[in-house]
């Protein structure tokens, strides 16, 4: 058999779909570490100015310049809805409304101007949130913060001003309170998430406002509307609910400037643009074009009135409002102090001055953070570092030089003027660079190598599909399909290596795997193509008897696939996913069921088949029914354990989520106590019972002692962890030091034993009673002198010498030959006995890391793989295909939906919040020196379905061999050894063995299957995110939707390899006996 | 002969789909504040007992499987009373099988259970007219070479177009459209009628387009 190459075609298969993934990711998925560092007053970055002229009460920095200010968000408030052409005759419906703005601005030129604000992508409410008040460029990941919660972990805005005791007052989006938990001073939080409603945010806020203003115990006054974006949502910004709105908008500005003092800064901001359709999420010029106005009741600008607004990115309003606030600006911010608003009233030098300073501070900021981010993370460039460094120190000394020159008093003259403003521009041109630089690396899609990432998923996914074609048709040259393809990929990898070399001094590994993976499938389709005559000949000298049925039998799950992959492109359905699946299939399963129906082959005894006799076939006829409404109510079932999305509103979420010692009452938890532990104790005897029916609980080998005493023992383990971990806190006072022990020391050997375990099946798979019968004239085994005294040694030895007669009578009716039997127990089904121990000492590891009631779950994962196992088996049989070493596509498919349905049935859902971080903690419960070891207990908690049916996937192939010969089960297999000549009869999972080729075939073929559906449910799911990226609903659900489904398609696919791999190991095993027993 | 049988079945399956237009539209006289979506249980119900209602009056009418032996009149009874235990046993399984499939258990009990009869009444109801209770004669119609007239190819379309029906009228349900007919079961019920009214108008039209190909196996 080969298995080597196996294992490598399939590892490399998965190579390839990583590096897709990986190209994806790396162009879609922007990421950026967050930093914890945090600014204070007492950072040496002021201006030697400041320090020399002494600082005024309360500044820090530099000195305040407004001891309130009003920041007013209009969410997805355009720049088209804010600006105002009197010359229009007839305005839009979005056109036009905000009067008093333009009135404003008409008549007080001094004191309001309205700018373009641009937004960075991605343009969702939260990202631009974290935008607005950290002054960075927020990513979908970035990377440090807390999945658990949305809290801002970075310095920010908010909590600047709460260090410096400001109060802070908020009303209006709720989204602020996930991010800002316990900032504000005082807070009104209204409900964001129904997207249809268009006043409650609005109409709650304008209650509050203007009682709040006029109260005046605060500083900063946040308020956020969200009546014009969900407008947008659901009208469009073309529509007259949008006039109305903007209008309401309008009056409620008119009437708060009334309200607000002389010392107040107004600011009214949009966070995000949005389309013609009302959306916004992308990087379109509608998206990120918003509106900012800015007003105070004091002179804020010059004279000078430019023609046409500015355009000011969205982060620049962080450090001016830092500064005019007297805060420091927060530690990772990248904007741009605008100048505009730090000129005063003062004459022209003075105020070039002040600018230069705001600049001064803003630029060493930025520096300061740059070499932090530089130290932290390798993402952004040396060669552009090095370069924003030395613009940043030519600049600062320059600054040097004329604050010296300032200070030796010498009079204003044009030429310094002219200095100035020549500094200024450097100041403006590094701080920009410097933006520019971090923005290309964290926010934007890279469009070509989304597109790449897609295509090579598509062409992995076409070369397993192709692969797999070729493996049933038992042709397949490794030699032509690894080898040359393999070649070619370490080619490509060396060339492109050596051209990043050559270009650049950092090699990119992503871009590097890429290459070498496109150029390795190119190989490939080259060479099956080239080899495309061959195989015709071949095909056309074997009979194409099977062909047909097998064609038919793709219809159904190449369908439910297809359903299933365009639900993927629906919001609603990934968010209603946990139903979606088990409900396609439930309906895979009765489809296939109905196909036997229809082609009479539930009821039909007339109908020949071959392998079995016409008995079998009515049992499992009859079986299938129940087998059919065993699957359904285990689907049902599962739903049990659902976990809850907050786009589902009136969820709730599975009580059985929450660990026992959340529970009130004493009795409900005694009773679910013994609930788990009755479950736990079933999956252990169900196991045990199982392997005992098949008879590989008989030898004394060190794995089969492991299953019978060290099972029921990781099963004790597991039910004290639970009883502690259970208990209440307080009760247990004296014996607290060793409830920690045992807090620790459970779970410890809990992982211990299965480790064990995981080692013996590697050191000696083999679970098999071996009878040698070899020296068969043996005396009767008796140890009694004399003659027998009572009626128990009667009892004992009177059957022995019933068994001798019968022993030497069987001998001579051999006509007098001599023969040696070795009587193999349990060698039937010695591969799948072996993987199902791997299995369940993989449960027993994952249970300990779901909360107690989850065992529940585990146990109907067991059943439910048994019942579709079962169902596989009669299926097969009953259409009556003799291909055996054939996997049908749609128990693949079947295999990998209940996958993905007890994914969500233990208790999981593709979204960051729900993740069960508590695994990380289990055994451990001092905390981690290192972030592997939770990841790794944190990932195989969530990914526990995705391992366990990834591992068990090899059953499909050999359950029809278990299941085989019905009769025969107690002598498994009988292999007699004669001296002359050698008789072998193969039976169940033997047939394997014995066609070693045919074995190595099917085991690639499976995984192909296996690695194609898995495969295509990826390319949708990337598909969907990368067409829908300017979705609503992307970062919400699309996106982490896409990582799971791709962490869950590296965990499956190394998973797979593992189960593959240990059985080849058992077969290598098995083949090594064999060979020892031949060579007696 | 085979042609006008085809017409037979023709001018059967205009009169129920007939039937089923009529429950839409007349219940709005009698009933106020009647409409299909509104008050979906009152036209369930409605719907149920017209169609069946229906079929049995074109049992009696068409008479497509006659029997040559006459059947006593104590035999005529034992057979309707098991055809009614056969229909009531459908309905419960049919309530299982949508539960089993993720409809809600204990909230909408009252919904769920119309369906069931609903779909009952759209293809075990059929069942019972045309074939009796007699299971293996079920198993046999549906099977690929099963139907040994015009009246069985008929009776397979229409079951099976309904269940597909009900079946497709499960997707809408998770879109967040908010429209009322995304509510359990309305969806699904609407999509077993319509497939029922497809199924009754593209069996005949299938069966005459196939009627060259469509051999019958005498019994």
């Amino acid at each position: 058999m080969q298995r080597w190459p196996v294992l490598l075609f399939l590892a490399w298969a998965c190579f390839l779909f990583f590096s897709g993934i990986g190209l994806f990711t790396s162009g879609f998925l922007l990421m950026r570490i967050e930093l914890t560092n945090r600014s204070s007053c007492s950072d040496p970055l002021a201006a030697p100015a400041w320090v020399g002229q002494g600082k005024a009460p309360g500044a820090c920095w530099m000195a305040q310049r407004f001891p309130k200010a009003v920041l007013l968000i209009i969410d997805a408030l355009a720049f088209e809805f804010a600006r105002f052409d009197p010359a229009k005759e007839r305005p839009r419906p979005y056109e036009n409304k905000l009067g008093f703005l333009h009135h404003l601005a008409g008549s007080q030129p001094r004191h309001a101007r309205l700018y373009r604000f641009r937004a960075d992508p991605p343009t969702t409410t939260m990202q631009r949130i974290k935008g607005i008040t950290t002054g960075s460029l927020p990513t979908f990941i970035d990377v440090g913060s807390n999945f658990a919660t949305y809290a801002i972990k970075e310095d920010n805005l908010l909590s600047q001003l709460v260090q410096n005791g400001r109060r802070v007052v908020f009303m209006g989006d709720d989204t602020w309170d996930g991010l800002f938990p316990q900032k504000f001073f005082r807070s009104y939080f209204f409900p964001s998430f129904n997207v249809k409603d268009l006043h409650t945010v609005d109409d709650g806020i304008l209650q509050h406002l203007y009682g709040t203003v006029d109260g005046g115990d605060w500083d900063l006054l946040i308020a956020h509307f969200l009546g014009v974006d969900h407008c947008g949502h659901k009208h469009g910004p073309d529509h007259p609910e949008m006039a109305k709105k903007l209008t309401q908008m309008n009056e409620m500005l008119r009437s708060l400037v009334d309200h607000l003092g002389n010392d107040t800064l107004l600011l009214v901001a949009g966070d995000h643009g949005m389309t013609e359709t009302g959306d916004h999420g992308g990087d379109s010029e509608k998206e990120v074009n918003a509106a900012l106005f800015v007003y105070s009741k004091t002179p804020l600008f010059g004279a000078h009135l430019p023609e046409e607004p500015h355009t000011i990115p969205q982060v620049n309003l962080v450090p001016t409002l830092a500064l005019l606030l007297g805060v420091p600006i927060p530690y990772s911010s990248l904007g741009e102090v605008m100048a505009e608003l730090f000129s005063g009233d003062g004459e022209t030098v003075s105020a070039a001055l002040t600018q230069l300073s705001a600049y001064h501070i803003n630029a060493r900021q930025v520096d300061r953070f740059l070499r932090s981010y530089s130290l932290a993370a390798q993402d952004l460039s040396a060669v552009q570092l090095r370069r924003l460094r030395e613009l940043f120190s030519a600049a600062v000394e320059e600054y040097e030089r004329l604050l010296a020159r300032v200070r030796e008093g010498l009079p204003a003259s044009p030429e310094l003027e002219a200095r100035m403003g020549r500094l200024l521009g450097r100041f403006q041109h590094y701080l920009r660079a410097a933006r520019a630089v971090c923005m290309e690396s964290w926010a934007r899609f890279h469009p070509l190598r989304m597109v790449a990432g897609c295509m090579l998923i598509a062409a992995s996914c076409l070369l397993c599909w192709v692969a797999s074609e070729l493996a049933v048709a038992l042709d397949f040259s490794y030699r032509s399909y690894l080898l040359f393809p393999l070649l070619w990929g370490l080619a490509a990898a060396a060339l492109s290596g050596l051209g990043q070399l050559l270009t650049r001094e950092g090699p990119d590994f992503v871009l590097l795997s890429s290459w070498s993976a496109a150029a390795s499938q190119l190989g490939f389709f080259w060479h099956s193509w080239s080899r495309r005559p061959l195989r015709a000949h071949l095909a056309s000298s074997q009979p194409p008897a099977a062909s047909l049925g097998l064609r038919q039998r793709l219809v159904f799950p190449m369908g439910l696939l297809a359903i299933r992959c365009c639900a993927m492109f629906s919001d609603s359905f990934v968010v209603a996913e946990a139903r979606v699946v088990p409900f396609l299939l439930a309906s895979l399963a009765t489809l296939l069921v109905g196909r036997l129906l229809w082609h009479g082959r539930l009821l039909a005894p007339e109908v020949p088949k071959p392998p079995l006799g016409s008995a079998a076939s009515q049992k499992e006829s009859w079986q299938l029914p129940w087998l059919l409404a065993a699957l359904l109510a285990c689907l049902r079932l599962s739903r049990l354990f659902h976990q809850c999305r907050e786009e589902i509103p009136h969820c709730q979420p599975s009580p059985f989520l929450a660990p026992l010692s959340s529970l009130q009452s004493t009795q409900a938890k005694n009773l679910f106590y013994l609930l788990c532990v009755a479950s736990l104790a079933g999956l252990v005897y169900v196991v045990r019972r199982w392997l005992r029916h098949c008879g590989n609980l008989n030898s004394s080998s060190p794995l089969v002692l492991f299953v019978r005493w060290a099972f029921p023992l990781v099963a004790v383990c597991i039910a004290c962890y639970w009883a502690v971990t259970s208990g209440m806190e307080g009760t247990l006072g004296k014996l607290q030091e060793l409830v920690q022990v045992a807090l620790v020391g459970f779970p410890w050997a809990v992982y211990g034993l299965a480790s064990l375990g995981l080692l013996l099946v590697l050191w000696k798979p083999m679970t098999v009673f071996v009878k040698d019968s070899w020296v068969s004239v043996r005396p009767i085994v008796t140890p009694y002198q004399g003659a027998p005294s009572s009626q128990a040694d009667l009892l004992y030895v009177i059957p022995q010498i019933y068994r001798r007669m019968q022993e030497s009578l069987k001998d001579q009716l051999e006509r007098g030959r001599r023969r040696a039997t070795v009587a193999a127990y349990g060698l039937g089904s010695v591969y799948s006995a072996t993987l199902v121990v791997v299995l369940t000492l993989l449960a027993f590891l994952l249970l300990t890391l779901h909360s107690e009631r989850m065992s529940l779950s585990f146990l109907l994962l067991f059943l439910e793989a048994f019942v579709l196992l079962r169902l596989h088996v009669c299926i097969t049989s009953l259409t009556g295909d003799a291909a055996l070493f054939v996997v049908p596509w749609d128990a693949v498919t079947a295999w990998v939906l209940a996958a993905s349905q007890f994914f969500y049935a233990t208790g999981h859902q593709p979204v960051f919040p729900a993740i069960h971080w508590n695994a990380a903690f289990v055994g451990f419960q001092q905390g981690h020196s290192s972030h592997l070891v939770p990841a790794l207990l944190v990932g195989a908690n969530t990914f526990a379905a995705h391992i366990l049916f990834a591992v068990g996937c090899p059953l499909l192939l050999l359950w029809p061999f278990v299941c085989e010969a019905p009769g025969s089960r107690r002598r498994k297999q009988k292999k007699e050894l004669l001296e002359e000549e050698e008789e072998e009869e193969h039976v169940m999972e033997m047939r394997l063995q014995e066609s070693p080729e045919r074995f190595s075939a099917a085991l690639l073929h499976l995984g192909l299957k296996y690695l194609f559906v898995l495969g295509v449910q990826l390319l949708a799911c990337v598909w969907a995110a990368m067409i829908l990226r300017r979705h609503l609903m992307v970062w919400k659900v699309f996106a982490p939707k896409f990582l799971f489904e791709a962490l869950g398609f590296v965990v499956s696919s190394i998973c797979l390899l593992l189960g593959i791999f240990v059985v080849m190991r058992v077969d290598c095993a098995v083949s090594t006996w064999l060979r020892q027993l031949q060579a007696r | 002969m085979k042609d006008s049988e085809i017409k037979r079945l023709l001018s059967a399956h205009i009169f129920c789909v007939f039937s089923i237009i009529l429950t839409t539209v007349v219940p709005s006289l009698f009933l106020e504040n009647f409409s299909v979506l509104g008050t979906h249980l009152t036209w369930l119900c409605i719907c149920s007992i017209c169609v069946t209602i229906v079929n049995i009056i074109l049992y009696i009418i068409f008479k497509p499987n006659p029997s040559s032996k006459r059947i006593s009149f104590a035999h005529k009874v034992t057979r309707f009373l098991k055809c009614c235990v056969y229909f009531f046993i459908s309905c419960i399984l049919f309530h299982g099988i949508i539960v089993l499939y993720g409809a809600p258990l204990i909230e909408s009990v009252l919904e769920t259970f119309l369906f069931a009869v609903l779909l009952s009444t759209f293809t075990t109801l059929q069942c019972l007219c045309m074939l009796g209770p007699n299971i293996q004669a079920w198993i046999r119609v549906f099977s690929k070479n099963g139907a040994m007239s015009i009246w069985d190819n008929s009776l397979q379309i229409t079951t099976m177009c309904s269940i597909v029906g009900a079946w497709l009228g499960a997707f809408p349900i998770p879109l967040d459209w908010d429209r009322p007919w995304q509510i359990w079961p309305i969806s699904c019920s609407l999509g077993a009628t319509f497939g029922y009214v497809a199924g009754l108008i593209i069996a005949p039209l299938w069966i005459y387009w196939n009627r060259k190909k469509l051999t019958y196996k005498s019994r």
